[in-house]
């Protein structure tokens, strides 16, 4: 009975969301790999305190629209992007705006959990550290406490802060470098498949994870999972060989959505 | 739950202020960091630059000889006065013939005979290995006797510098190898058209001597190829065979895992080392004679095995195991899958390698120093046994010289050195460009 | 007949073999090549095996062992007078006695009459037939020498018998067994295997090679030399003895040399490290692929050229630079004018071996950075860190372990390295820490010891294996520790 309650009130949250401002606007971005073009004009918008799911079949360009969002493409050889993309109000590719800047603001997720190999207390302080964000070493353990704390990694790991973060299981590395994520306190966090490495009971940790930071948060998620996408976002974006076929609430989305390749993919036609 | 809720309404109001993350001082550290890199590529190819300026603006002209041309007069009366080289040829070998350079001299030069220091200074003009230049054309065709033919004659060293302009003739004379009568008649000549500068060919066929304009890297050059061949002939296969064993039969326990250590370990020994292997192993104890190519092969192949083997080993393992599965599938021996299949397809691979330790073995010094091939080699050797040197060595002992002309000539030397090696490694790259293939 | 050109006679005995034994191959197959079990021509290889292979070995094995034999022989033929000498007198003896022995074959009959009657100058006469001999010849020198040719032609003769026996009966008894069933093809196969194990085994057999060799020799010194004298000593000061005399009246300090080693090397590094680690990040991290793919065959051409041309670089150029340059300083700041930096000194060999190090520093670091995998590269640079903090505080630190590990070994290179410092570091074996004055190595004086006319019994000479034992020691450990830590250290990441 309680969990009523509690879907009622997600409900009216989601609603509430649907509603909420974009936080990042994607305008005509289209991504090009030498000659090969990756993106065809993609108009998408992120909308704040909101995860938003990318899914579509492997290949379709969603893991690339991720990574343009915090420029992460720029690290690539020869990859290009056209269009433009604004966080708040500032256009991202514009040259005034600083990768660094926006890599701060716009953190990163990556799909196999990269812990760097220095201990569990390090990896989180390394962000804080970098941008200057603690005034002293008091500051960052608070840094690093709250962060593994908001990821739920406090409790398993407060006994081996400072023992290597490689030794940790594969579901705990991943929540840790969710954690490293959060300790700069970004605006919002970019996901590229955080679960695919994951066994089943690690990635519903992470997955709760997921929904308690979207209250702090702008999260947005690549998924190969569209039960992952249903469990966990509230706005469902859908590619296909680089174009965004779909895009709208999730609930919509995997109940009745607009376009018929949605559907299809949906019903694993496809994928 | 509902706390969730709340601090998500409260978060989505409260813009956010811009945080201060020190962008323009970790740009700044940005910048020096790239600059230290860039500077390190830059000090290495500026020292690449210097090396190769270096050898280069010293060595160019080791590749041009000046010449002095004299008509020779072949007086009966100084090589044969008695007449007696019918009965006795070797009378021809011990004949007076600076005396006839000397002559041709006083003649063309109009010097008194009489003033010893101006014969002497005209003399010296001319290098001394004409001696054995006029007997070999003597011995050669008697009949040239009581004719005259002019003959191109080597400039002695110094003169040969003060031709090429390596002289600085603003130092007083007392202190210049080239004296002013010496000039003078160097202009003199040179008016004539008899004092010129010519293609080196001495250069790449005689052997040591001790004077510059007479030393060569002939006899260097084919002690050199000796030991190449040597090494071709017995480190190629010796290294192949052993890394098939290694990488396609070996079982996988601590003794191959030794011999891998071993190898690897052997790849990095000095090779100063291995020059006191040879000493012991081939001169001592198997009583091979010393300074031979031989010895000089045995050792260099020694210490090439590793890299060869290394190269092999590679190639081997980059030969997908798909291929071996089809060999063995049609029925195929291991063996025959090997020789059949695996060793053409690794074939560039190792012949990369192949070429690379010998060009390395090629340039190799120190342990030739050590089995004696340090030596004055006059002559080609006719064999492997017969006592020879090398390349580098010859440009070891060159180094050692101080007179201006062996510095040219070290530096010549060093460019046909370093030309060969240019040309094989060129061949690698090449070979696996045109040949590399990607599973 | 000479061992070469029986050599050459089994080979063919072996062709002949091959080509009948093929032959018997197809007649056995009775026209159905399919039944035979294995083709022809292993049947023709097997035999052919059979007819060279002992053949050979037991030619290679008399060549070897026949000699020395011969000379124990002619040695006990020798007077006992002679004998009860010792053994330098002996030896001298047995010298003579051989060259006697290469002499009397090219002695006409009359002379050779002459001799028999003990009326013929033995030495003169050799003498005008391209034989010299250190000294008069004695009757009994004569005697040995000729007992001494009279056995090799015996043994000649026994060995070709031998040989020539072996090759045919080895090609009859491996004839009889060809049979359609007949596996010639497993047993070549045997062979090759064999022959690829002994292939690999010279591997072992040079490690073995090297230090028993360089062990024994250096025992030897250490019997006329005390190990702790070798290896505390401060003084280094070998005394050229003269030749024949094996007193021991130098000094044979090692701990100059080793200084002067680990100074120069340490030089080297010094500057090798910083610019090869420099160039190697900023062309795996930041050059882009055209920048790349010029710089680093430039690089690679610093790692090709032979030492002996860095050792004429640091006489010709670096040394006289440093010199003079310092002789101007010195003139700008005291007016005096000389030069405080020497031509061959410990600061000019350090840095043209640095230069000739750069390159092995940059592709070994730039293989270890690669490796670091780009995840790391990416976690780091998502979280708004910039290239260079992601280089200090992610790549390098990851890659430090394969760092050291190639930095290791190109330590080990630089203590071995010789002919720069041959020719630029200077003979002085002195200890002492001016960098501007002139070292010597351990590898310099293994050269300098061993160049020149050698007497293999003088520790003068056997000083050069202790020396060199020390350094293979020195760059095993270096080398094992090293690739032991790369190795580690890939299979991390892999």
């Amino acid at each position: 009975m309680n969990m009523m309650t509690e879907a009622a009130v997600e409900k009216a949250l989601d609603q509430k969301m649907t509603a909420a401002p974009y936080k990042m606007i994607g305008k005509d971005v289209s991504v090009y790999y030498g000659e090969k073009r990756a993106l065809f004009d993609v108009n998408l918008n992120i909308r704040e305190n909101t995860v938003t799911a990318l899914i579509g079949p492997s290949g379709c360009g969603k893991s690339t629209f991720l990574r343009t969002l915090n420029r992460m493409n720029d690290t690539i050889d020869h990859c290009r992007v056209t269009g433009k993309i604004t966080l708040d109000t500032d256009d991202i590719y514009d040259p005034q705006i600083d990768v660094v800047e926006l890599r701060a603001r716009v953190g990163m997720v990556f799909q196999k959990p990269n812990p760097f190999p220095k201990t569990i207390w390090e990896n989180v302080a390394y962000g804080p550290k970098i941008h200057g964000l603690a005034r002293s070493k008091a500051d960052l353990d608070v840094i690093v406490e709250q962060s593994l704390q908001k990821a739920g990694l406090f409790n398993e790991v407060k006994d081996r802060l400072h023992e290597a973060g490689t030794g940790l299981s594969g579901g705990q590395q991943q929540r840790l470098c969710i954690a490293r994520a959060i300790a700069v306190s970004p605006e919002v966090i970019l996901m590229d498949e955080p679960c695919s490495a994951l066994d089943p009971i690690a990635t519903a940790k992470v997955e709760e994870l997921i929904h308690e930071l979207r209250a702090n948060f702008t999260i947005v998620i690549v998924t190969h999972s569209m039960q992952q996408a249903a469990r966990v976002s509230q706005r469902t974006a859908m590619f296909h060989l680089g174009h965004l076929v779909e895009e709208n609430d999730t609930d919509k989305m995997f109940t009745n959505p607009d376009d018929q390749r949605t559907q299809d993919y949906i019903m694993g036609r496809f994928g | 739950m509902s706390d969730v809720t709340s601090s998500a309404f409260q978060a989505r109001g409260a813009a956010r202020p811009r945080r201060d993350i020190g962008i323009r001082k970790r740009y700044a550290a940005e910048r020096r960091f790239r600059a230290y890199g860039v500077t390190a590529i830059l000090v290495g190819v500026f020292f690449l630059a210097v090396l190769l300026w270096t050898v280069i603006s010293n060595g160019y002209t080791a590749f041009q000889q000046t010449v002095i041309t004299l008509p020779i007069t072949f007086a009966e009366s100084v090589i044969d006065p008695k007449n007696e080289r019918a009965q006795n040829p070797a009378k021809l070998m011990a004949a007076n013939y600076p005396l006839l350079v000397r002559d041709a001299l006083i003649k063309e030069l109009g010097i008194d005979p009489n003033d010893r220091t101006k014969v002497k200074l005209a003399t010296d003009m001319v290098s001394a290995s004409s001696r054995t230049q006029l007997r070999d054309i003597v011995v050669a065709n008697p009949s040239v006797i009581g004719t005259t033919m002019s003959v191109a004659l080597l400039a002695e060293g110094n003169i040969d510098s003060a031709n090429k302009g390596q002289i600085d003739l603003t130092a007083d004379e007392a202190n210049r190898k080239v004296k002013n009568q010496q000039l003078a008649w160097m202009d003199q000549l040179r008016q004539k058209g008899d004092l010129t500068k010519e293609f080196n060919t001495g250069l790449f066929t005689y052997g040591a001597s001790s004077r510059p304009e007479a030393a060569g890297i002939g006899v260097a050059a084919l002690g050199s190829f000796y030991m190449m061949l040597i090494v071709l002939v017995l480190a190629l296969p010796i290294g192949v065979a052993a890394s098939i064993y290694l990488e396609e039969f070996a079982p996988k326990n601590k003794f191959t895992d030794l011999i891998e250590v071993n190898i690897n370990n052997l790849a990095a020994v000095p090779s100063i080392v291995y020059g006191l292997l040879g000493l012991a192993i081939f001169i001592n104890f198997a009583g091979l004679p010393r300074s031979a190519s031989l010895v000089g092969g045995l050792v260099l192949t020694l210490m090439t095995l590793p890299t060869i083997i290394i190269a092999t080993r590679a190639a081997l393992k980059a030969v997908p195991p798909s291929i071996r599965s089809a060999a063995l599938g049609l029925g195929a021996s291991k063996m025959q899958t090997i020789f059949h299949h695996v060793l053409p397809l690794a074939m560039p691979g190792i012949l990369t390698g192949t070429i690379i330790g010998l060009a390395h073995a090629l340039g190799e010094t120190a342990p030739l120093l050590l089995i004696g091939m340090v030596a004055f080699v006059v002559d080609y050797p006719g064999s492997p046994l017969e006592p020879s040197t090398a390349l580098p060595v010859q440009i070891y002992m060159w180094a050692n010289e101080a007179e201006r002309a062996f510095v040219e000539r070290t530096s010549g030397a060093i460019m046909v050195l370093l030309a060969f090696l240019i040309v094989m490694n060129l061949g690698a790259i090449l070979l696996r460009r045109r040949f590399e293939r990607r599973w | 007949m000479s061992a070469s050109f029986l050599f050459l006679l089994v080979l063919l005995i072996g062709f002949g073999a091959y080509l009948m034994a093929r032959a018997r191959a197809i007649a056995a197959s009775q026209g159905r090549s399919a039944s035979l079990h294995s083709l022809p021509g292993y049947h023709g290889a097997y035999v052919a095996i059979w007819t060279i292979l002992p053949a050979t070995l037991v030619l290679i094995v008399w060549s070897l062992v026949g000699p020395q034999m011969i000379d124990r022989e002619a040695r006990l033929s020798l007077p006992t007078e002679v004998l009860q000498q010792g053994a330098a007198p002996v030896e001298l003896a047995m010298g003579q006695v051989r060259a006697v022995a290469r002499g009397l074959p090219l002695l006409t009959d009359t002379e050779r009459a002459a001799l028999e009657a003990g009326t013929l100058d033995v030495r003169a006469t050799l003498a005008t037939k391209g034989v010299a001999l250190a000294g008069d010849t004695q009757p009994y020198m004569i005697k040995s020498a000729q007992k001494l040719n009279a056995l090799s032609g015996t043994s000649t003769i026994a060995m070709t018998a031998v040989v020539l026996a072996l090759s045919v009966a080895g090609a009859l008894w491996s004839l009889r067994s060809i049979s359609q069933r007949f596996r010639a093809r497993n047993r070549v196969e045997r062979v090759i295997l064999a022959a690829l194990v002994v292939a690999s085994s010279i591997a072992i057999l040079t490690t073995v090679g090297i230090v028993g060799s360089m062990l024994s020799e250096a025992l030897r010194f250490f019997q006329s030399v005390s190990p702790t004298s070798f290896f505390f000593g401060t003084v280094w000061d070998p005394r050229f003895a003269a030749a024949g005399s094996t007193g021991s009246s130098g000094q044979f300090g090692l701990l100059p040399l080793l200084a002067g080693t680990l100074y120069i090397a340490f030089v080297a590094m010094l500057f090798a490290v910083p610019v090869g680690l420099f160039a190697a990040i900023y062309m795996s991290e930041y050059a882009s692929r055209p920048v790349r793919s010029i710089a680093k065959p430039l690089l690679e051409i610093l790692a090709g050229i032979p030492t002996i041309v860095y050792g004429f670089f640091a006489l010709v150029t670096v040394g006289p630079f440093l010199r003079d340059i310092s002789a101007e300083l010195n003139g700008l700041v005291t007016g005096n004018y000389t030069n405080f930096i020497q031509a061959q000194s410990v600061l000019t060999a350090g840095i043209v071996m640095g230069i000739m190090l750069i390159p092995f520093v940059s592709s070994l670091s730039d293989d270890i950075i690669t490796q670091v995998p780009r995840s790391l590269r990416d976690g780091s640079l998502g979280l708004g860190a910039t290239r260079s903090e992601t280089i200090k505080r992610v790549v390098l630190p990851a890659a430090l372990p394969g760092i050291v590990g190639a930095l290791l070994l190109t330590a080990s290179r630089a203590v071995g390295e010789t002919m720069i410092v041959v020719l630029a570091a200077g003979v002085a074996a002195r200890m002492q820490l001016n960098p501007f004055e002139p070292m010597t190595t351990v590898t310099v004086k293994i050269v300098n010891q061993l160049t020149g006319d050698l007497e293999f019994t003088s520790p003068q000479t056997l000083v050069a294996f202790a020396l060199g034992i020390t350094l293979f020691t020195i760059t095993l450990c270096l080398n094992i520790y090293a690739l032991y830590i790369v190795r580690k250290y890939r299979e991390q990441y892999e």
